[in-house]
């Protein structure tokens, strides 16, 4: 039997709040974290992940208080990555409740640090990400920073080599199609995959059902979603326009525009179009409120 | 309050899920590498995440070794959860060969890069998977397990696998890319799982619950 692809959500946190941006940048103020995670849990997310964007600029206390409050209450496997330098780091991450790291800018600058993290946590609590970007030329390349720092680094190169060096996982996002609901930019799934035997779950520019589809035929072992999830549910929550803290780009949500990129979806809408497409996950639970068939 | 369960701390673990799941079922957490906290409990867990030869250095170096076998010898409830069950086995191949606690007879293996018809096998296994009673059977053998469908999904983040010798302990089969192998064992006061049962949502909560009511119920005088 073909194995279960797992679908996560992706929540970008910038200080407190849940953010959501195109290309990584031009952040949107979305709400608090934890609601929209709990939601995720309620309706059958496989897994969650948090990325910490500007994390350098914050304070970690903020992230370890959110993983924290978070992993209280969901008991789904939680990724957490962004500003992780040090093996400390990653233990004080792990201790607040999440499941695994990702890690990208300090993976490039010091390799070694992968397999260090392998042997200390063990492989699969090592997850990288790769933040790709197609240049002119063709080739993928891998940056830093939110995609804004160049390393020169070849993104099929580096995803060989992270699996040698001991990652358990890759994260791979394509910049160009983040927030852009133009779809997973499938050339880099399929060529990225090809070359690895560790999983990959592919991000960026998910905006309809069938994008998932053709993700996972590409060679994906797990998609992730942020705007199509993050915008289905603040559309259709009951979470009020004040539960966020005032600080960052909150216009978005004071202003009662729609976000028209992507078609809204909820994770068992989702899951019924996998099914329905023969590619199996898992679904047919019933913990708390979750309707799925 | 309700019964102390110490959550085995070798400095590498994930302990705070498991430590949540356990408030979650009314149990009292007690996070600790002191071999007196250890034997005082009334139960025991032995979590989850690292590399099997850094956490037996890391058991030894806190003198955890003998008083894990002295607490399951006492009949105590003791669950181990992902490496922590490996860790039960006689020894492992993980990044060399390894001596485990030998509680269980068997051994700790890595899946194979690739199945039967050549076809490369993703490792880790990472995400969910099904498990079911060995031999086809449709009833569970443990009570841990009791109130699970056949067929349940669980959660699984691991490279490597079980091999138990003895087929009268395996608990659960689960299939990954073809192959077979035991994904929870136990026998007596002792129980452990592949899988992680606090990231496996309501379902593995189940499991979490069993072992509370188990402990609670549990007629022994607590030592």
């Amino acid at each position: 039997m073909a194995k279960n692809i797992r679908v996560i959500p992706r929540l970008d946190i910038k200080g407190p709040n849940l953010v959501k941006g195109i290309h990584l940048e031009g952040l949107r103020v979305l709400g608090k974290p934890e609601d929209f995670a709990r939601y995720y849990y309620e309706n059958g997310a496989d897994e969650l992940v948090y990325m910490d964007i500007v994390a350098s600029l914050y304070n970690r206390n903020s992230l370890h208080d959110i993983i924290a409050r978070t992993a209280r209450e969901i008991f789904i496997p939680l990724t957490v990555g962004g500003g992780i330098r040090t093996i400390d780091d990653m233990r004080g991450i792990l201790r607040a409740g999440a499941d695994r790291v990702a890690l990208n800018t300090m993976a490039i600058k010091n390799p070694d640090i992968i397999s260090q993290a392998s042997r200390t946590f063990g492989s699969s609590t090592i997850v990288i990400s790769i933040e790709a970007i197609k240049q002119p030329d063709g080739r993928y390349l891998a940056y830093t920073d939110c995609g804004r720092e160049y390393t020169g680094v070849e993104v099929g190169e580096w995803a060989k080599a992270v699996e040698r060096l001991g990652a358990g996982e890759i994260f791979l996002t394509s910049v160009d199609r983040d927030g852009t609901g133009l779809g997973y930019d499938t050339d880099l799934i399929a060529m990225v995959s090809s070359r690895i035997s560790i999983p990959v779950i592919a991000y960026g520019g998910a905006g309809k059902l069938e994008d998932v589809a053709v993700a996972v035929r590409a060679g994906a072992d797990a998609v992730s979603i942020s705007s199509m999830f993050h915008y289905d549910f603040v559309e259709n929550s009951q979470i009020s326009k004040e539960h966020f803290q005032e600080e960052g780009n909150i216009e978005y949500r004071t202003s009662g525009k729609k976000f028209t990129k992507v078609v809204l979806a909820n994770i068992a809408q989702v899951k019924n179009y996998m099914l329905q497409e023969g590619i199996n996950c898992r679904h047919d639970f019933d913990f708390r409120g979750a309707r799925l068939m | 309050m309700g019964k102390q369960v110490a959550v085995i701390d070798y400095g590498m673990s994930n302990l705070f899920s498991v430590a949540r799941a356990c408030e979650h079922v009314g149990l009292t957490p007690v996070i600790t590498h002191k071999p007196k906290d250890l034997l005082k409990a009334d139960a025991a867990i032995l979590p989850g995440v690292g590399a099997f030869g850094e956490a037996m250095r890391c058991l030894q170096e806190y003198d955890l070794v003998g008083p894990i076998k002295d607490f399951i010898a006492q009949k105590k409830p003791f669950m181990g959860i992902c490496l922590g069950m490996q860790l039960l086995m006689q020894h492992s191949e993980e990044f060399g060969d390894h001596q485990g606690l030998d509680i269980f007879k068997g051994n700790v293996m890595r899946f194979p890069p690739a199945d039967q018809d050549g076809k490369k096998i993703k490792v880790p296994q990472m995400g969910w998977n099904s498990i079911f009673p060995r031999n086809d059977k449709k009833v569970w053998t443990s009570k841990l397990l009791e109130g699970t469908a056949v067929g349940e999904y669980m959660y699984f983040v691991h490279s490597f696998y079980v091999r138990a010798d003895n087929e009268q302990d395996i608990l659960s089969i689960t299939d990954y890319e073809g192959v077979k192998y035991c994904s929870s064992i136990g026998r007596d006061n002792v129980w452990a799982f592949q899988f992680h049962p606090e990231r496996s949502a309501g379902k593995g909560m189940l499991i979490y619950n069993n072992f509370s009511k188990l402990i609670h119920n549990s007629k022994e005088p607590l030592l």
